[in-house]
């Protein structure tokens, strides 16, 4: 694992490299896109796969919660995929809710594919929301957006080394705003040189990929595939 | 003689010069015992009008049939197009009325109709069509009345999953029709017995047939004087003596084993191509409308070569070949022998054949292959046998065709060609797959794609599932391609991860021309024209690595551990032998040669495995793992079909215990699962389930739709229940496709206790080869997040600040 101090709008971060934002002077652990019950979303569409992806996505969010002891959670939107989602949650993957909302605040903001929280789980919220220098919100603003920090976008990049692609979701920024990874465990990635990720920023920008070891690397947007054609996008959100 | 032919035949047959063989009337006669048969025959036999002489003269006056009365099935739709033509001839001349059709992907919608509504006497298709003629909710009546199935090409099908498909499609169309019989057709095997009883049902016992073998081909290998190449494949050593060779005769078939090597070849042959004589090239990227071009010059006899890859392995016979070229490696002889049947002479004439070795290791091959077709030794198949997610694929199509009972049909499967002694288990488990995922976590209880009647017949929930059923069928692994464009036109299609390992601006030579990569657009790869005389890059744009075969490699060895018949063998691989007789040691026909040597402050290890290319990549992460675990600090290794090679930064004490068998436990399960392999393999398996549906080309422009990508599934999946159905299919697919760890447990058993250590000061000359291949493999040791530090590292320098300046 590894963490990288990032200053937005002269508020301190810390990126964690399993793609969270820390904030410790507010004592929050930000995350975006956790997509629970994506799974069972997609079986009631006829497609089975495998139900675990909640427990997967809450795994790796009991790893950050464990490591860092935040004092407040804050899901940047789209939490559950689809509204009511948390209705059809298997006992154990409530029970592990439950006690995540036992240790600590929990926030959801709302997001396009859930506009509610789970009852009993934490509250709601509307996006945006400003929280010292900072907006928080669900989907990045359009304008200038300094101390912007957004999700919905599932930002990924890939970089071709010695012929080989390798594709890894990341952080998005030039240094006013920040985009968020999805944490969910179902969810695809849209490349940074898609319109609607290049498209929000004016000057040069960079991606900090999330290795799967945890650690972070920072690489300019220029040296990343598609750059600078951009109809390179390929997925899904 | 034509006892069994009945007076028309017996005239027809007498017309044209011909006399009954007795292969076909030994299918006359087992048809007329009601028995199915296995038939074996070399190419030019009269093999399929052996196989259809019963349907032709059964139907001689003619019946009006409500069901297919014959269904022949073909590998390939151009084969069962040529075939419907070639039968033509006998229907039209000896006058009789039978209706002969072919269904296919390419049929268009209302001639299927027509079909369905008014059978043909003689329906010629393919194992898929068969599949989906299974699925519709009037097969029974359909079928009931069928009373033969020609299967062609049998051997190519029955090792691969398409065979899976197609023993499941038979078992299905026995139930339909009890007294059907099943004629099969094939060139010959190492096993015939195996693939009879393939055919054989315990109610319903197969004949095996074997026809009277041709004159015994005439094989040389080709050895030009002075340079032997140490290592490569594309025999660019050799082009002089090959195109001679072409000149000197009628018509040549030219195999390679790549699209790259037949475009390099083409163009070798070429740039010497003083005489212009009619050269062609043909293989599986160029445009369909041009290979169909060159198969049509070819049979008009208007060519006078063609440089091929697999692609013409298999299809129709072409008439008067004078000489098949086998370019490189011939990797198995029962592969060599089919392509050296492509010469189709009369079979009391032999096949005459060239084979061209690429370097040194390769005329050894070429020696051992030359042998075992002499003895006869053919490559006993690798077989896919009891395919879960094959049988998956088809329980769907059997809920589609209507409400069925599990127990009915589980007995029906465990007697399936490719399925016999399958557990009740693992059909269960597959039946829960296809009804609710099969997960252990029941979530999926009220999203069920099969339900239970009340009298226990399992029955389509949903609509929905029989479109997907129908767009997804088929077990052919299609890797997503792009159209290759040149300005307006399409010269063929590669695959997708060709493309996306270009860079603007490489060269790559395509259609026997160089073209420059200019970029992606949707599903195209924009192309230009190289300007004169550049230089390709020459890549290998897809294809799988056939490995060298288990009985080849055991040639192999055979010749290096037997001295004594070195005299037969070229001067530059007699003396290069020699030396490493004298430098360190032969490896003996059943032992393992480990050599360990210092080179450049680096520690190599050379292990001669003959294992193959895909036994060996195995073998080489399995290795670098341990080394690793030892403390040598590995750095990479590289293997061919015939050694491997792994360096350290140290040298270990105990090269033995590197080897011990428990390196096939925790170590390969550790590493199986982070492979990309695996993950490959998965996503195949995923595709054929129906868990996922295959990606066509053009869909990503709908850009949101709801895919998640197959790896992540796999990684969930495995974590949360590594047991599960789709996963032991994607274990069992990895034991002999691509980790081939089969063949790789069969080898560190065999040897445990014979395994010869040679410590050297430096490299021997036998590793030479490997050792030059070092660098040309990319870096598959490495783990795929070192490669992003490299990618940093080479930006360590540049200002951060502003990216867009550098």
């Amino acid at each position: 694992m590894t963490l990288l101090p990032f200053t937005l709008a002269g508020e301190r971060l810390v990126l964690d490299g399993r793609g969270a934002v820390l904030w410790p002077d507010h004592g929050l652990l930000i995350v975006a896109d956790l997509h629970l019950e994506k799974g069972q979303a997609l079986a009631a569409g006829g497609r089975l796969l495998p139900p675990y992806d909640t427990r997967a996505t809450l795994d790796r969010l009991v790893g950050l919660l464990n490591d860092h002891r935040p004092e407040h959670l804050l899901s940047l939107g789209d939490g559950f995929h689809r509204r009511h989602g948390y209705l059809g949650l298997a006992a154990e993957d409530r029970a592990q809710l439950d006690a995540i909302a036992g240790v600590c605040r929990w926030t959801w903001l709302a997001g396009n594919h859930d506009p509610e929280a789970p009852p009993g789980h934490g509250e709601a919220a509307p996006s945006p929301m400003t929280v010292g220098a900072l907006t928080l919100r669900h989907e990045p603003s359009t304008g200038v957006a300094l101390g912007e920090l957004a999700g919905h976008l599932h930002p990924k990049a890939v970089v071709r080394v010695r012929g080989r692609r390798v594709a890894r979701p990341c952080f998005v920024t030039d240094g006013q705003r920040l985009l968020l990874p999805a944490l969910g465990a179902f969810t695809g990635g849209l490349e940074v040189w898609d319109e609607a990720i290049a498209g929000l920023f004016r000057g040069p920008f960079e991606a900090i990929l999330c290795g799967r070891d945890g650690r972070l690397r920072r690489l300019p947007a220029h040296r990343l595939e598609g750059a600078p054609r951009r109809a390179r996008s390929r997925t899904v959100l | 003689m034509n006892a069994v032919l009945p007076q028309r035949f017996g005239d027809w047959f007498t017309g044209r010069g011909w006399s009954l063989r007795p292969h076909q009337a030994a299918v006359l006669e087992a048809a007329a015992d009601g028995v199915s048969a296995l038939l074996i025959a070399p190419t030019g036999g009269g093999k399929t009008l052996a196989g259809f002489l019963p349907s032709l003269v059964e139907l001689e006056n003619g019946t009006d049939v409500a069901c297919p009365h014959t269904l022949y099935l073909s590998p390939l739709k151009a084969l069962a197009t040529d075939i419907a033509r070639n039968l033509e001839t006998p229907i039209g001349e000896m006058g009789l009325s039978i209706r002969v059709e072919t269904r296919t992907g390419d049929t268009p919608q209302n001639r299927r109709q027509r079909q369905r509504k008014h059978p043909p006497h003689l329906l010629l298709t393919t194992p898929e069509s068969l599949a989906l003629l299974l699925a519709y909710p009037d097969a029974e009546s359909y079928f009931k009345g069928l009373r033969r199935v020609v299967l062609d090409e049998l051997h190519a099908l029955v090792p691969n999953k398409r065979g899976q498909l197609l023993g499941l499609g038979l078992a299905r169309l026995r139930r339909l029709a009890p007294d059907v019989q099943l004629i099969g057709l094939s060139a010959t095997v190492a096993e015939p017995e195996r693939l009879r009883d393939w055919l054989a049902h315990p109610s319903k016992p197969a004949r095996l047939i074997e026809a009277a073998g041709g004159a015994e081909p005439v094989i040389d290998v080709l050895i030009p004087g002075g340079h032997m190449p140490w290592s490569g494949h594309f025999a660019a050593y050799a082009a002089k003596d090959l195109y001679a060779a072409v000149r000197a005769h009628g018509v040549s078939l030219v195999f390679t084993n790549t699209r790259s090597q037949a475009e390099l070849i083409f163009q070798m042959l070429w740039r010497l191509n003083d005489d212009n004589l009619p050269i062609a090239l043909h293989h599986g990227s160029l445009e369909v409308d041009q290979r169909r071009r060159v198969e049509a010059a070819m049979a008009r006899g208007s060519l006078r070569c063609v440089v091929c890859t697999s692609s013409l392995d298999l299809g129709i016979d072409w008439g008067d070949v004078d000489l098949v070229v086998q370019v490189g490696a011939p990797k198995g002889a029962s592969r060599l022998l089919q392509r050296i049947g492509r010469a189709n002479h009369r079979m009391d004439e032999p096949s005459k054949a060239l084979l061209v070795p690429g370097n040194r290791f390769e005329v050894l091959e070429c020696m051992a292959a030359t042998e075992a077709i002499r003895n006869q030794a053919l490559d006993g198949e690798v077989q896919h046998e009891r395919c879960l997610d094959v049988l998956a694929q088809h329980l769907v199509g059997t809920a589609c065709a209507g409400p069925f009972d599990a127990e009915a049909i589980y007995q029906e499967v465990a007697h399936a060609g490719g399925y016999k002694g399958l557990s009740r288990k693992d059909f269960d488990d597959v039946l829960s797959f296809v009804a609710t995922g099969g997960y252990a976590l029941g979530t999926y209880e009220r999203y069920r794609r099969l339900v239970q009647d009340d009298d226990g017949r399992w029955r389509l929930a949903d609509g929905r599932l029989t479109r997907a059923y129908r767009m997804n069928v088929g077990v052919i692994h299609d890797a997503p391609m792009l159209k290759v464009r040149l300005g307006r036109k399409v010269v063929g299609e590669v695959e997708e991860l060709f493309a996306a390992s270009l860079t603007p601006g490489d060269t790559f030579l395509f259609s026997g021309r160089v073209l420059v990569f200019e970029g992606i657009r949707e599903t195209d790869m924009l192309c230009r024209l190289a300007k004169g005389g550049a230089e390709p890059k020459v890549p290998n744009y897809g294809g799988t690595r056939l490995p060298l075969s288990t009985n080849l490699a055991t040639g192999v060895r055979g010749w290096l551990a037997h001295p004594e018949r070195w005299a037969e063998l070229p001067a530059p691989v007699r003396e290069w032998l020699g030396l490493q007789a004298e430098r360190s040691d032969l490896p003996g026909a059943d032992e393992l040669l480990v050599e360990s040597f210092p080179r450049n402050g680096r520690e190599f290890l050379v292990v001669y495995s003959f294992a193959g290319w895909n036994a060996h990549q195995t073998l080489g992460m399995l290795l670098t793992k341990r080394l690793e675990r030892c403390g040598a600090g590995p750095l990479g290794f590289v293997g061919t079909d015939h050694a491997l090679a792994v360096w350290s930064l140290r040298a270990v004490d105990d090269v033995d215990a590197l080897f011990g068998v428990d390196i096939l436990g925790d170590d390969l399960e550790e590493w199986m699962a982070e492979s990309s392999l695996l993950k490959r393999t998965f996503r195949q398996v995923a595709v054929i389930a129906g868990l996922i549906e295959r990606r066509r080309p053009g869909e990503e422009k709908t850009g949101r739709q709801m895919t998640v990508s197959s790896d992540l599934i796999y990684d969930v999946l495995r974590k949360h229940e590594p047991q599960h159905v789709l996963l032991r299919a994607t274990r069992a697919d990895a034991a002999t496709g691509l980790l081939d760890v089969r063949r790789l447990a069969d080898l560190l058993t065999s040897v445990r206790g014979r395994i010869r250590v040679r410590r050297l000061e430096r490299v021997s000359p036998l590793a030479v080869p490997v050792m030059v291949s070092i660098g040309r493999e990319s870096v598959y040791g490495a783990a795929m997040d070192d490669l992003l530090d490299e990618a940093a590292q080479e930006l360590v320098s540049e200002a951060m600040g502003d990216p867009r300046a550098a």
